[in-house]
């Protein structure tokens, strides 16, 4: 199921079926999402694409590129951006809006709000930069509260794929759900997870592996901690289920059950404070249909500072030694 | 130029005005003042300008009316009436449980209504957006967005008034309704938008500055911006908030108040006269 083999760096590598084999190549969901997005504006002419003078980090200059006509930089004007966004949406086209997870989800909430989710309109927010693996840039660049702020808005779908090949799929995906979407993306590249011929289903978890010893539900980057904690702990005879969440709403509340019933434990973890996001969402799940104990690993009510995305990985106690940890205790 | 029946036109926006009074009489809530100011604008839009049809709301190539100042929309409610896009009926539901007609304009439940809006400053960023999308299609469909003049005192709207011009967006026309008061008090002593001519033209807009109230020169200004080309136009409209109810004129408390039986009576029967 899980191929660690084969890697493409990008479209053309793809299209000359040139591979590298070798386990460390990576490639950040944001460049995933940039390439889709251009492959999937040639097929569909409805989709236009705007930006925050941010397309070079955001990658939607590979659209821009490709076209110029579909393009609109509106500038340093995020809320402008996101009701303008509105318009296109109300006028019948399907608007793709990229910057910065903080500036989105945070600066634009309220144009978010009113002017997309409340008519409902047909707007794919694509939000990079989350959480924070960002580094260097440090907290006002460190999105940890979006999961939180999105999910709560009637009508909006949040998304947060954990690697290419997800990414990929859910671009294309939500350019087919009718209403309001967030997809949170991020910068660090990370190892790609899944066979270019995996399938995924909206609303529906990615289970990985059936140990029963516990189960640890993630979303987006720590994914890959939860896969690379899941092959440590086997050598030592534990065994444990991932639920890879790229759907955090509408959350899949069956297998969270299933799985809280066939598991011991319930771990949850990302790259987001647990006030509001995945393990909230967990936690809600399970208090009211299915009451069981549920450690949240993530960022405690606290805001991110500077470092190499790895380090703040380990200063936030969000890798896989801390998974296995939190695992193994009692 | 069509045909203009001016004493038409006012016979129309006396009308509108009584079924503004109407629902806020009936709901005991609604924004009476800043409806009344824009009344007549809306009555050229619907009854002289746009290419729009009541029996089809949500044609593509219709012409489209952003009401970016929101809580005006007991105005644009009975323009629609007025106009058949909805039984009057539905007039009387206006700010309650069981009616169609939420506070605030809502794009998904009442035909006619191109925008849900009613958190103010964002109406010009959607009708650039509409604006561009139509270009794009290469339709001919102009854009109105109707601003007040304390709402631009939103950051929101210069973002969106440089983008207008930024992209050439000579199919949209902004109407400010100067009426020169917001909630607390006039705008120069809440926080001065003026000059507001001289600002949209520094951004790029043809500006044209007219008296609010007259029909001719609403009409002319609106002819003039459609013969703009590689600009966005702004007509400042000079209005009077309250205007058509002697006691509501020119008078802040009455931005969002509601009127007694006693006050009813007289705002109705003073229109009756006209
Ligand atoms: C973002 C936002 N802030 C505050 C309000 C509350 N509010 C409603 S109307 C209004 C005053 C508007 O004044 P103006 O734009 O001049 O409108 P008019 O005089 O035409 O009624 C305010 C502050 C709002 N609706 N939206
Ligand atoms: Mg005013």
């Amino acid at each position: 199921m899980l191929n660690y083999k084969i890697y493409y760096i990008n479209n053309k590598d793809r299209k000359e079926n040139k591979s590298i084999m070798e386990e460390k190549v990576k490639i950040a969901t944001r460049q995933s999402y940039g390439e889709e997005l251009a492959n999937l504006g040639k097929e569909n002419e409805n989709i236009v694409v705007l930006d925050a003078d941010l397309s070079t980090a955001t990658k939607t200059n590979i659209f821009a590129k490709k076209f110029p006509n579909r393009f609109f930089d509106m500038g340093i004007a995020e809320q402008d951006m996101l009701s303008t966004a509105a318009g296109f949406a109300a006028y019948g086209k399907i608007p793709y809006v990229s910057t910065f997870a903080v500036f989105a989800a945070g600066r634009a909430y309220d144009q978010i709000r009113n002017s997309i989710c409340y008519p409902n309109l047909n707007v794919k927010i694509c939000a990079t930069h989350s959480g924070i693996t960002v580094g260097e840039d440090g907290a006002t660049h460190q999105m940890l509260e979006d999961i939180a702020m999105m999910r709560v808005l009637p009508n909006m779908k949040v998304f947060s794929p954990s690697d290419d090949v997800q990414t990929r799929w859910i671009i294309r995906e939500v350019s087919k759900i009718e209403g309001p979407v967030y997809v949170r993306l991020c910068r660090l590249a990370s190892p790609k997870i899944y066979s270019e011929n995996e399938t995924f289903e909206i609303g529906k978890a990615k289970q990985i592996g059936d140990g029963i010893d516990a189960t640890v539900i993630s979303t987006g980057i720590t994914t890959n901690e939860a896969i690379n904690a899941k092959k440590q702990l086997e050598k030592e005879g534990i065994f444990i289920r991932i639920l890879d969440m790229h759907t955090i709403k509408p959350i899949d509340e069956e297998t969270i059950i299933r799985c809280a019933k066939e598991t011991k434990k319930i771990i949850t973890i990302e790259d987001h404070s647990t006030l509001g996001g995945l393990g909230s969402s967990v936690c809600e799940v399970l208090s009211e249909k299915y009451p069981k104990k549920v450690v949240r690993m993530g960022i405690k009510n606290k805001f991110g500072k500077s470092g190499k995305a790895e380090e703040l990985m380990k200063y936030f106690k969000i890798t896989t030694q801390d998974i296995i940890e939190e695992v193994k205790k009692i | 130029m069509k045909n203009i029946d001016i004493k038409e036109l006012e016979k129309i926006s006396n009308e509108i005005r009584k079924k503004i009074i109407n629902q806020v009489y009936n709901a005991q809530s609604g924004h009476p003042g800043g409806s009344l100011s824009c009344t007549d604008i809306l009555t050229v839009l619907y009854f002289n300008q746009m290419n729009i049809n009541p029996k089809e709301p949500k044609n593509p190539d219709r012409d489209r009316f952003i009401l970016s100042k929101g809580h005006a929309v007991a105005a644009l409610y009975a323009t629609l009436a007025q106009k058949g896009f909805f039984e009057e009926e539905e007039l009387l539901g206006f700010r309650k449980i069981d009616g169609k007609l939420q506070g605030h304009p809502d794009m998904k439940n009442v035909p006619g209504v191109d925008m849900s809006t009613g958190s103010l400053g964002q109406g010009l960023s959607v009708s650039n957006g509409i604006a561009l999308a139509s270009k794009l299609d290469k339709k001919e469909i102009r854009v109105y967005c109707m601003l007040g003049d304390g709402e631009i005192e939103e950051g929101q709207i210069w973002e969106a008034a440089m983008t207008s011009a930024h992209y050439k967006l000579d199919n949209l026309c902004v109407i400010v309704d100067n009426n020169n008061l917001q909630i607390d008090g006039e705008i120069d002593k809440v926080m001065n938008s003026y000059p507001i001519e001289e600002k949209f033209k520094s951004f790029g807009f043809h500006t044209i500055t007219i008296n609010g109230h007259d029909f001719m020169q609403i009409i002319e200004a609106f002819e003039e911006a459609k013969k703009v080309k590689e600009k966005p136009t702004a007509i400042i409209a000079k209005t009077i908030k309250g205007k058509g109810v002697s006691y509501m004129e020119n008078k802040v408390e009455w931005h969002g108040k509601a009127t007694n039986k006693e006050e009813y009576q007289k705002a109705i029967s003073e229109l009756m006269k006209k």
